[in-house]
């Protein structure tokens, strides 16, 4: 479908490593790495989205998280939560 | 009545013995108890005479056997009995008596226990199925129990609102099937459609990245070296925005959305007379410069479209082969909603134009086109159908010419352009193939209302001034910019820029500057207020050689124009600060701000050209 094909052209972009769709319980959906990594990945990611989701929402329950970056020095990790999944791009940058 | 009856006394009879006997029933109670007295005395004493003995034995004889014999035995022991009684009676107080029954009365309390039957014990259990358990852990935060809440909240509207309409129940049973279907479908489908909206703003996310130095750029970057430049502006360019399936077409017209200050519509088809073939539109958003949100094919070149403004998903497109059509963003078909056709009406010609109107007085959607063949017609959308009414003929004056059989032919100047005005909703111009600028009125459908001679040669765009009333500005192929006041036959001011200029546009937050795109591939913009004759800024776009430009549009909001050109590409440019420039704040002084002091700007400009030609 067409989200098939934005996942295709985030994919193709230029210094994206991997993209990753998870669903709500942290079971990878798609995933363009190895199975080990991915469910690595997956675990840990998952339960930092949830714990950020709650931190912002706690403060004040009308708001949400709209999306987290996480910069590190090889890498940058984007995640998207949505009600039913999350999406994963990791991307690497050069500064 | 058949039993004896015993009688007394008969006539006939005779006594002849009577004997009073003194026999006692053995079984009545002085029977039994001489009985018993009998045997006790005959126990105790066995030495008694013979004849109390005999009599004793025959009494004994006669108790054992005298259970069976009762009758015969009842006469023999009579007299025995009574004897035995007597000899009883005389024997009576010596013998003690042995046995004592001990009769039970109230005076002699005996205790008495019974005990019941124990019930063997037995032991019977039975156990049911264990409950099935789960470990649940949750955490009641703040948002879990607002979530809660919105939830409920929504659910009583729903049923309130389901309350109301219980006219409509087959429809809203038809409805209901409809979500059902929707729903199985949902379910059906892969849960990779769920995060469609996720995935775009990740493949933003992503092209922000990518393209993060242009983004700053965009958003942060002011060209310093402007103040060394003295009044001098430069263009930076910023994202490029291409397609690979419109690499071959020319970009023939662009359009910003009213509402979404990021998205614009390109028009892809061809100026080529020989190579036509088909056409696109493509809207894209400056947030995503690698890939357009919506694609639209045709079968005919666009060569021009046109936003809604109240409406702002429906787009107006004129084709090439004269149709027009309707496209409406929110559904999701590549095919434009309603088209026109050879029946209803199409231009013969290119539609070189399209313009929104007001809604007409039925709140039907209505808009205009310009063509080549010489027609400005008005489309109305009634009941999903597009119908045309023919607004005005451009009539070439003094054109009249033989036909066969001696008619006289009124040949039709061929429309190129047109703008409404802003606030005189009746007035529009019409530039032609010709070099002439008709004023029009929508009222009036065989008359202009004024004629200028523009240009030399075919009048590519004219707009008007969007703050001053009377100001508007052309451009031509004959290498020419021209502004005019629409009360004056000449214009104000002559900008030679020495190569066909393709379009013309003024910038939305200044009524003195605008920019014109020529056909080797530079970009001006000038600012009348601070220099009238020359561009403050001329720098080349595209390659010369293999490019030429076709179209410039002004943001409304950011400080950006795109430049479309022919080889399908758009490239986006910031305006650097010298051409932006606003009126600067004496000290002391407020600056006003709005509509009143650009017309006031521009009216100033004017009032100066003017007078040197009333002096001359």
């Amino acid at each position: 479908a067409e989200v098939e094909e934005i996942l295709k052209r985030i994919q193709a972009h230029r210094g994206v490593i991997a993209t990753m769709v998870i669903n709500a319980e942290g079971i990878p959906i798609r995933t363009t790495l190895d199975n080990s990594t991915t469910v690595q990945y997956a675990g840990l990611l998952h339960q930092l989205t949830m714990k950020a989701r709650s931190t912002v929402r706690d403060i004040d329950p009308q708001n949400d998280l709209t999306f987290l970056r996480i910069r590190s020095k090889k890498h940058e990790i984007m995640i998207i939560p949505g009600n039913i999944s999350i999406k994963i791009t990791i991307e690497l940058y050069v500064l | 009545e058949r039993a004896y009856k015993p009688v007394s006394y008969v006539d006939q009879m005779a006594i002849h013995f009577t004997l009073n006997g003194n026999m006692i029933l053995k079984d009545s109670d002085e029977g039994r108890r001489q009985s018993i007295r009998l045997s006790t005395a005959a126990e105790k004493a066995p030495i008694e005479t013979s004849a109390v003995t005999y009599e004793e034995e025959e009494i004994k004889d006669e108790e054992s056997t005298g259970d069976t014999e009762v009758a015969g035995v009842e006469e023999a022991e009579g007299p025995g009995a009574a004897e035995a009684a007597e000899a009883a009676e005389a024997e009576e107080p010596p013998p003690p008596r042995v046995k004592e029954q001990k009769l039970a009365n109230q005076f002699n309390f005996i205790e008495r226990a019974s005990r019941t039957l124990n019930n063997p014990m037995r032991e019977r259990a039975s156990q049911s199925e264990p409950t099935p358990c789960k470990t649940f852990s949750a955490t009641a935060n703040q948002w879990k129990i607002y979530d809660a809440y919105v939830e409920e909240l929504q659910k009583m509207e729903r049923s309130k609102e389901k309350e109301k309409p219980k006219a409509q129940i087959a429809k809203r049973e038809e409805e209901k099937k409809k979500g059902r279907k929707l729903t199985t479908l949902e379910l059906q489908s892969d849960d990779i459609n769920k995060i469609s909206k996720a995935a775009k703003i990740m493949e933003r996310m992503v092209n922000q990245n990518t393209f993060d130095d242009i983004a700053q750029d965009f958003k942060y970057f002011e060209d310093a070296s402007d103040e060394y430049r003295d009044q001098q502006g430069t263009l930076l360019p910023l994202w490029k925005f291409q397609y690979e399936k419109t690499k071959r077409l020319a970009v023939t017209a662009i359009s910003w959305n009213p509402k979404y200050k990021d998205l614009f519509a390109v028009g892809y088809g061809s100026y080529d007379f020989m190579k036509q073939g088909q056409g696109m539109l493509l809207l894209y958003t400056m947030k995503n410069p690698s890939f357009p949100e919506y694609v639209f094919s045709s079968e005919s070149g666009i060569m021009c479209l046109d936003f809604h403004n109240d409406h702002p998903y429906l787009v107006a497109v004129g084709f090439y082969d004269g149709n027009v059509a309707i496209y409406n963003l929110k559904k999701a078909t590549s095919q434009p909603s309603y088209k026109s056709s050879a029946k209803s009406g199409k231009h013969t010609e290119p539609v070189w134009q399209v313009k929104w109107q007001k809604d007409d007085m039925d709140n039907n959607l209505n808009f205009f086109s310009v063509s080549s063949d010489g027609r400005i017609v008005s489309w109305t959308l009634v009941k999903n159908e597009l119908v045309h009414t023919d607004v005005i003929k451009l009539s070439v004056e003094g054109t009249t010419m033989q036909g066969p059989e001696g008619l006289q032919l009124q040949t039709f100047g061929c429309g190129t352009s047109f703008d409404f005005h802003k606030k005189i909703d009746y007035l529009f111009l019409v530039g032609t193939e010709e070099g002439k600028i008709y004023k029009c009125s929508k009222c009036y459908s065989s008359q202009f209302l004024d004629v200028f001679e523009a240009h030399h040669m075919a009048v590519d765009s004219v707009s008007w001034n969007p703050y001053h009333l009377k100001v508007f500005i052309s451009c031509s192929s004959d290498w020419t910019v021209k502004i005019w006041d629409h009360t004056i036959k000449t214009p104000m001011f002559i900008y030679d820029l020495n190569s066909a200029v393709g379009d013309v546009a003024w910038s939305p937050y200044s009524s003195t500057v605008f920019a014109a795109v020529t056909t080797d591939g530079k970009a001006h913009v000038f600012d009348l207020s601070i220099n009238k004759y020359e561009a403050l800024c001329t720098q080349l776009v595209v390659s010369k050689k293999k490019n030429k430009i076709t179209h410039i549009q002004f943001n409304p909001v950011y400080p950006v124009v795109i430049i479309g050109d022919e080889r399908g590409h758009v490239t986006s440019l910031k305006l650097s600060p010298n051409l932006r420039r606003m009126p600067k704040a004496k000290k002391g002084q407020e600056v006003k701000k709005g509509p009143e002091v650009e017309i006031a700007k521009l009216d100033k400009l004017l009032s100066l050209v003017r007078e040197p030609e009333s002096q001359a």
